[in-house]
C-alpha cells in the first residue's frame, strides 16, 4: 500500500505541475490580449480607418498603414502562394523518390526558420540598393519570401496525407498524372492547403523587420508600389517608441488591430483544418 | 515447374472460348526481388477468372501488371508479354492511359473521390469523351444501374460519395469503372473490407457483369472464388501452380499443393 500511495502522490504532483504550466503559458496570452484591449480599445474609432498617420500633436488615424499592409500582404500572397503550392506539389507528387527533393526540402526548412531580418537585409541588398530607394515592391517581395516556405511545407504535408489509393484509383481509370493531381489530390487536400495559406498570411501580416529594410514607411497616402509605403508593423514600431502620447495611443490601436486580425485568421485556419479532418 | 493448363476442358457446354488476355513468360521484380516467375496464363473473354493463393504469393502483383498500375512506383518492373487482343500491352510504346481506360480496376479498399456521387462516375467518362449533359446523365444512370446502386442513390446524386456506406462505396467504384466501358475488369480483393450482405451484393454483381466483361478477381476467400469464378489460377511463391476450370480445381486438383491449400491444410 505504501508503494501505491507514493505512486498516487507522484501522479497527483505531475497533474498539478502540468496544469500549472498550462495556466502559466495561457496567462501570457490573456495578459497580452487584456493589455491590448485595455490600451487600444479607447483609441479605436472611425478616424483610425479614415485618416492618415498624423504629425505629433494632431489628430489622425492609421488609414495609410492599414491599406499599405493589406496591399503588400496581398501582393506577397499572390507571388508566394503559386510558387509554394507548385514546389510542394513537386515534392509530394512528382519528386517523391527523387534526390533533388531531399535537397529542396532541407533548404526549405532552413528558409522556414530563417530570421525575418535576414530576409529583409537580403531584399534590401538585391532590390532596394539597385532601385536606389525603398519601395512597396521590395516589401511585398520580402514578405513573399516568407510565404513560400510556409505554403510549400503545408502543401507537401497535406498532399502526403492524401491516401495513395485515391491516386491509384484515378490512375486506373486512365487519368494522366497532372489530371490526378489537379482533380483528385488537390481536391482531397484543399482545406489543408488553404489553412497553410491563411497561416502564412497571419505570419507575414505582423512582420516588422523585413519591411523596415524594404518598404520602410510613408507618412502620406500613397498607392505607388515604387515608393515607400506605410504599413502597420513599422508604424507601430515608430509610434510606440516615440515620446508623443497621441502617437503611442495610435500604436496601441494598431497593435490591437493586427492581433485581432491574426487571431481571426488562426481561428478560421483551425476551423478549416478541423473540417478537413472530420471529412 | 510444369504448369497444368487444362486445355481439354476449354470447350464447355458447347460455347466457344476466346482468349482475351494472354500472359506469356511473365516475371516481375520489386527492385532486386523477384515476385513473379514464368507465368503463362490465359484469361478468357466474358469469363470470371479467380487468382487464389496464400498472402504474398503474387496474385495481387499479377493483377497490377495487367493495367501497368505498378509503373506508378519506381523500382518495379515486369518482363515478358501480356497480350490483350493480340497486342503486347507491356510494350513501352503502348499508351498506359488508354490501356487503363480499357482495363478497369477496383481496389481492396473502396476509394470514392472527394466529390459528389455523380462526379465520381463522370470523372472517368470525361477523360476520353465529350458528352452533352443529357448523354452524361444517361451514362451515369446506366453505370449506377449496372452496379445495382441506382435505387439507393438516385435522390442524392449530388451529395458526397464519401457519405455512402462501405458496400455502397465499393459498388460506386465498380460503377465508376464500368462507366468508362472497359473490356476487362480487375477486382483486387473487392470484398475484403465489406460485411457479408455487401459481399453478397458484389458477388451477384460480378455474376451479372460477366456477360459483358472479362473479369479477374483476386480473393483470399476460397468460397468466394468457388462461387463467383469460371476459372481459377492457384499461385504459390510467385509461381502459377495450377490453372483450370473452377469446378475441377476445387474438386479434382491435379497438384497436391492445390489440394492442400483449398482444403485449408496450409496458407
Amino acid at each position: 500500500m505504501d508503494l501505491y500511495a507514493r505512486r498516487r502522490f507522484r501522479s497527483n504532483m505531475v497533474v498539478i505541475l502540468s496544469v500549472a504550466a498550462a495556466l502559466l503559458g495561457l496567462s501570457w496570452l490573456v495578459m497580452i490580449l487584456g493589455t491590448l484591449f485595455f490600451e487600444g480599445l479607447g483609441g479605436l474609432n472611425l478616424a483610425v480607418f479614415a485618416e492618415m498617420t498624423p504629425p505629433p500633436g494632431q489628430d489622425g488615424g492609421l488609414r495609410n498603414a492599414i491599406v499599405g499592409t493589406l496591399l503588400m500582404t496581398s501582393i506577397a500572397v499572390v507571388i508566394g502562394t503559386p510558387i509554394g503550392i507548385l514546389a510542394g506539389t513537386y515534392l509530394a507528387e512528382y519528386g517523391r523518390h527523387a534526390k533533388l527533393s531531399m535537397v529542396v526540402r532541407f533548404i526549405n526548412d532552413v528558409l522556414l526558420s530563417a530570421p525575418s531580418i535576414v530576409i529583409g537585409l537580403f531584399v534590401y541588398e538585391v532590390m532596394v540598393i539597385h532601385m536606389g530607394h525603398f519601395s512597396a515592391w521590395a516589401g511585398a517581395v520580402a514578405l513573399a519570401i516568407i510565404v513560400i516556405p510556409v505554403v510549400l511545407r503545408t502543401t507537401e504535408d497535406m498532399l502526403n496525407l492524401v491516401p495513395n489509393g485515391l491516386r491509384e484509383a484515378a490512375t486506373a481509370l486512365g487519368a494522366p498524372r497532372y489530371f490526378v493531381i489537379r482533380k483528385v489530390a488537390y481536391k482531397a487536400a484543399r482545406n489543408g492547403i488553404l489553412t497553410g495559406i491563411l497561416l502564412a498570411v497571419a505570419r507575414i501580416s505582423g512582420e516588422t523587420a523585413p519591411l523596415l529594410f524594404t518598404a520602410l514607411n510613408n507618412q502620406f497616402w500613397s498607392l505607388d508600389l515604387n515608393a515607400p509605403m506605410a504599413n502597420l508593423p513599422v508604424v507601430i514600431f515608430q509610434f510606440a517608441l516615440s515620446p508623443y502620447e497621441d502617437w503611442r495611443r495610435l500604436a496601441w490601436v494598431g497593435a490591437l488591430l493586427i492581433t485581432v486580425a491574426i487571431l481571426a485568421l488562426n481561428i478560421i485556419a483551425r476551423l478549416l483544418a478541423g473540417r478537413s479532418r472530420t471529412k | 515447374m510444369n504448369v497444368q493448363v487444362a486445355d481439354t476442358a476449354l470447350e464447355t457446354e458447347g460455347e466457344k472460348l476466346r482468349t482475351k488476355v494472354s500472359i506469356k513468360k511473365l516475371a516481375f521484380y520489386y527492385g532486386e526481388t523477384r515476385a513473379l516467375k514464368d507465368i503463362d496464363l490465359p484469361l478468357y473473354d466474358r469469363k470470371v477468372t479467380a487468382f487464389i493463393g496464400p498472402s504474398g504469393c503474387g496474385k495481387s502483383t499479377l493483377l497490377r501488371v495487367l493495367n501497368r498500375i505498378y509503373e506508378m512506383y519506381p523500382n518495379q518492373r515486369a518482363e515478358g508479354r501480356v497480350m490483350l487482343d493480340g497486342v503486347n500491352i507491356l510494350d513501352p510504346k503502348q499508351d498506359v492511359n488508354l490501356l487503363r481506360a480499357k482495363i478497369g480496376m477496383v481496389f481492396q479498399k473502396p476509394t470514392p473521390f472527394p466529390m459528389s456521387i455523380y462526379e465520381n462516375i463522370a470523372f472517368g467518362i470525361r477523360l476520353y469523351e465529350r458528352l452533352s449533359k443529357d448523354e452524361m446523365d444517361q451514362r451515369v444512370e446506366d453505370a449506377l444501374q449496372r452496379a445495382a446502386l441506382w435505387k439507393e442513390v438516385k435522390d442524392k446524386l449530388h451529395t458526397s460519395g464519401l457519405g455512402l456506406s462501405g458496400g455502397q462505396q465499393q459498388r460506386l467504384c465498380i460503377a465508376r469503372t464500368i462507366a468508362v466501358r472497359p473490356d476487362v475488369i480487375l477486382l483486387d480483393e473487392p470484398c475484403s473490407a465489406l460485411d457479408p450482405i455487401s459481399t453478397a451484393k458484389i458477388e451477384e454483381l460480378i455474376d451479372e457483369l460477366k456477360s459483358d466483361y472479362t473479369i479477374v478477381i483476386v480473393t483470399h476467400n476460397m468460397q468466394q472464388a468457388a462461387r463467383t469464378s469460371d476459372y481459377t489460377a492457384f499461385m504459390y511463391l510467385g509461381e502459377l501452380v495450377e490453372f483450370g476450370e473452377t469446378r475441377t480445381i476445387f474438386t479434382h486438383p491435379a497438384k497436391q499443393q492445390t489440394q492442400d491449400y483449398i482444403t485449408g491444410r496450409f496458407g
